[in-house]
């Protein structure tokens, strides 16, 4: 990947990092089978961080994410989102579930569902939000990823991108406190990416818990307060982005920044 | 010579038609009947053939005669009319004298009307269910309370045992809500012993004092005097009616975690796709009997509904969980990250979707499961197929062949064809692609 990395201009005067812990995974781990593939994971996550994850593939950097909202179970050492404790209690996980946004890298939306339907499905069934309010809701923040007028489409009749920010919209519906983007433009034409980094962006600058697992440092520059490096299932490095980026203290950092911005 | 690399368009093209040959007729014809020399003789070869077949129906069909009682009666009609000795017709006289019994079976005559009221009320209350966009939301009401209108109708007897069973519902909903300060799977069972036992012992005794009071009912019929195509409409529609939900819960518990469930259906599912469905008849027909406690008297009709429910559901258990693998795992994780819990992300998320993927199995089976109401006359019931035996036996009709046979086919066909241009229509209709 030797694109340029773009640089995109972002308002922080409404980035606020808090001292209130958000996330809190203390010494995880976490196997598939036999296989060792979150090592002693230790992060802490304040609220209003913006915080991006790289790593070669198979670091184990979406697994990480997907175990914040427990569609990974982690076996060892203890995840504390937003004061709840994730644990094998149903109870907990549908609460973490609930005030936990999560944009996947194919987008997931339910095809069978109109756009709207879509965005209203959760309020209404899981919040017991009524009907009306719940679509009012729903083409407030379809305004907000600027498709309005799709909202009675089916989602396979939208390009890749609207559907990515359909997904966002979505997942904002619920009004999480945290989201987690799972490569959310790795699916996406190049043309695309920038119209959902660009919704990103906008909810980075309202001030939004973030987590993004994502290959575009450009984003990581520009929003980012942290940037963590994985390998092997292991958090390998993390440092606020300037010094991440100009000055990668291990060498498996190097390596990695080396072969992906193509010095 | 240079070789020209560097090329920049000057004009851009606007769109143009399509070459138009597929839109006149011969073209038509040349692209679909005549597009090679092998296709265009096969096109001739199959002209001829049909012409042949269709020509011989039309001369059999022309000399039909709606009149004779009997036979031989029939034949003499068709030999006076004087087409020569060979000349056969058709003797649609077989359906005149025995389409009512084809029909009813022996169901009294005075009570036609019952299932004739039966089987027209099924269409309003399949309305919603086959077509939801178009009807109004309410009429749902109505298609709930099919399934225990049409047994009444049918059987006869007082309105009290349907409404008590109807009841059982209420029983079930209040005994789940009163018990929630309980753990789930307590609640469960609670409730379920609690309705069981109302239908079984409460629902007689509601029975007994309210028709005391107000006798309200229709003359029972017994299951026996039940025949012809009524019969097997009514455990077509039964059996349909009951296996999709049922095959439904099959493939969700064989893809379950829970390893005591999981074995349960994966047995059940394999046990009967593994047996005949005329075994499974003669146990419900023979077998049974020697299980129950003696004097037990239970609805012929009844078990052989439950005996083709099973097997159908088995069969739909499996073509649904095709439909659940097809999907993929994004959808379960969408649903579970945005908070649904098992039950709501498979009705809103999981079961549209797979069951969209499934149509066509699932309407093969019920298809299957129709024709295979037939079978019954293997147990001695008198559908359609039964019926002809007698009928054949009859000295008056001793013989006839095309005329019977070919009827309860086109009877058969209507309602298959039916039901798989509705599949089609349904397919077309949840296509969202594009």
């Amino acid at each position: 990947m030797s694109q340029e990395v773009e640089d995109y201009e972002v308002d922080k005067s409404q980035m606020r990092v808090s001292d209130k812990k958000a996330i809190d995974i203390k010494g995880m781990h976490k196997w598939y089978g036999t296989f060792h593939v979150l090592r002693d994971i230790n992060l802490t996550v304040y609220e209003g961080e913006r915080i991006v994850i790289c790593g070669p593939s198979g670091s184990g950097k979406s697994t990480l994410i997907r175990c914040i909202n427990r569609l990974e179970e982690h076996q060892e050492g203890s995840i504390v989102v937003d004061n709840t404790e994730l644990s094998s209690d149903l109870k907990n996980v549908d609460k973490v579930r609930s005030e936990v946004g999560m944009v996947f890298q194919h987008f997931n939306l339910f095809p069978h569902l109109t756009v709207l339907e879509n965005l209203t499905l959760a309020p209404i069934w899981v919040r017991n939000t009524p009907q009306h309010e719940a679509e009012e809701l729903a083409r407030q923040y379809l305004q907000k990823v600027k498709i309005p007028e799709q909202a009675e489409k089916y989602p396979g009749q939208l390009s890749g991108g609207q559907q990515q920010r359909v997904a966002i919209a979505r997942a904002l519906c619920m009004q999480p406190r945290i989201m987690l983007f799972d490569e959310p433009t790795s699916a996406l034409d190049p043309e695309m990416i920038k119209e959902v980094l660009e919704t990103m962006i906008e909810l980075a600058e309202e001030g939004m818990t973030m987590l993004c697992v994502t290959h575009e440092m450009g984003f990581a520059r520009g929003v980012a307060n942290r940037v963590i490096f994985m390998d092997e299932g292991q958090i390998i490095e993390q440092n606020e982005p300037d010094e991440f980026f100009h000055n990668p203290q291990s060498d498996r950092t190097k390596l990695f920044l080396s072969q992906i911005l193509g010095h | 010579m240079t070789k020209q690399v560097a090329y920049v368009r000057k004009e851009i093209l606007g769109p143009k038609p399509p070459p138009n040959a597929q839109d006149r007729l011969i073209g038509w014809l040349r692209e679909n009947l005549f597009y090679s020399i092998p296709s265009s003789i096969s096109t001739l070869l199959t002209v001829v053939v049909l012409g042949w077949l269709l020509l011989g129906l039309f001369n059999w069909l022309s000399v039909s005669t709606w009149a004779a009682e009997s036979l031989n009666d029939c034949r003499s009609i068709i030999a006076e009319l004087n087409r020569g000795p060979d000349e056969s017709g058709a003797c649609w006289g077989v359906i005149r004298d025995r389409g009512i019994q084809l029909t009813f079976g022996f169901y009294p005559s005075e009570g036609y009307w019952r299932p004739i009221l039966a089987f027209t009320l099924l269409l309003p209350a399949l309305a919603p269910i086959l077509f939801a966009d178009k009807t109004p939301r309410r009429m749902i009401l109505f298609s709930a309370l099919y399934p225990f209108l049409m047994p009444w109708l049918l059987w006869g007897g007082t309105i009290w045992v349907p409404l008590g069973v109807m009841a059982g519902f209420a029983v079930l909903y209040y005994s789940f809500r009163f018990t929630a300060s309980l753990n789930n799977l307590v609640r469960y069972a609670i409730s379920l012993a609690v309705t069981l036992a109302w239908w079984m012992f409460g629902v007689p005794v509601f029975d007994s004092v309210l028709s005391a009071l107000a006798p309200i009912g229709l003359a029972p019929v017994e299951s026996r005097m039940f025949g012809g195509f009524m019969l097997s409409l009514t455990i077509g529609v039964v059996a349909i009616g009951a296996s999709l939900p049922l095959g439904i819960l099959l493939a969700l518990g064989r893809q379950s975690d829970l390893i005591l469930i999981k074995a349960l259906c994966v047995g059940f599912i394999e046990f009967i796709r593994g047996v005949p469905l005329i075994t499974l008849l003669f146990v419900a027909s023979t077998l049974l009997n020697i299980f129950l406690p003696p004097g037990t008297e239970f609805d012929i009709i009844m078990r052989v509904m439950i005996m083709v429910t099973l097997f159908a559901s088995a069969y739909m258990a499996e073509v649904i969980r095709g439909g659940l693998a097809a999907l993929p795992r994004g959808q379960y994780e969408a649903a579970d990250a945005l908070g649904l819990d098992y039950w709501k992300a498979q009705r809103m998320i999981i079961m549209p979707q797979a069951l969209k993927i499934s149509i066509p199995g699932i309407v093969s089976i019920f298809i299957a499961m129709f024709k295979d109401t037939t079978l019954v006359s293997v147990i001695g019931l008198l559908d359609p197929l039964g019926l002809t035996t007698a009928i054949r036996a009859n000295q008056e009709w001793a013989g006839i062949v095309w005329e019977l046979y070919g009827f309860i086919a086109l009877m058969f066909v209507v309602v298959t064809y039916s039901m798989s241009r509705y599949s089609m229509y349904l397919e077309r209709k949840l296509y969202h692609e594009h």
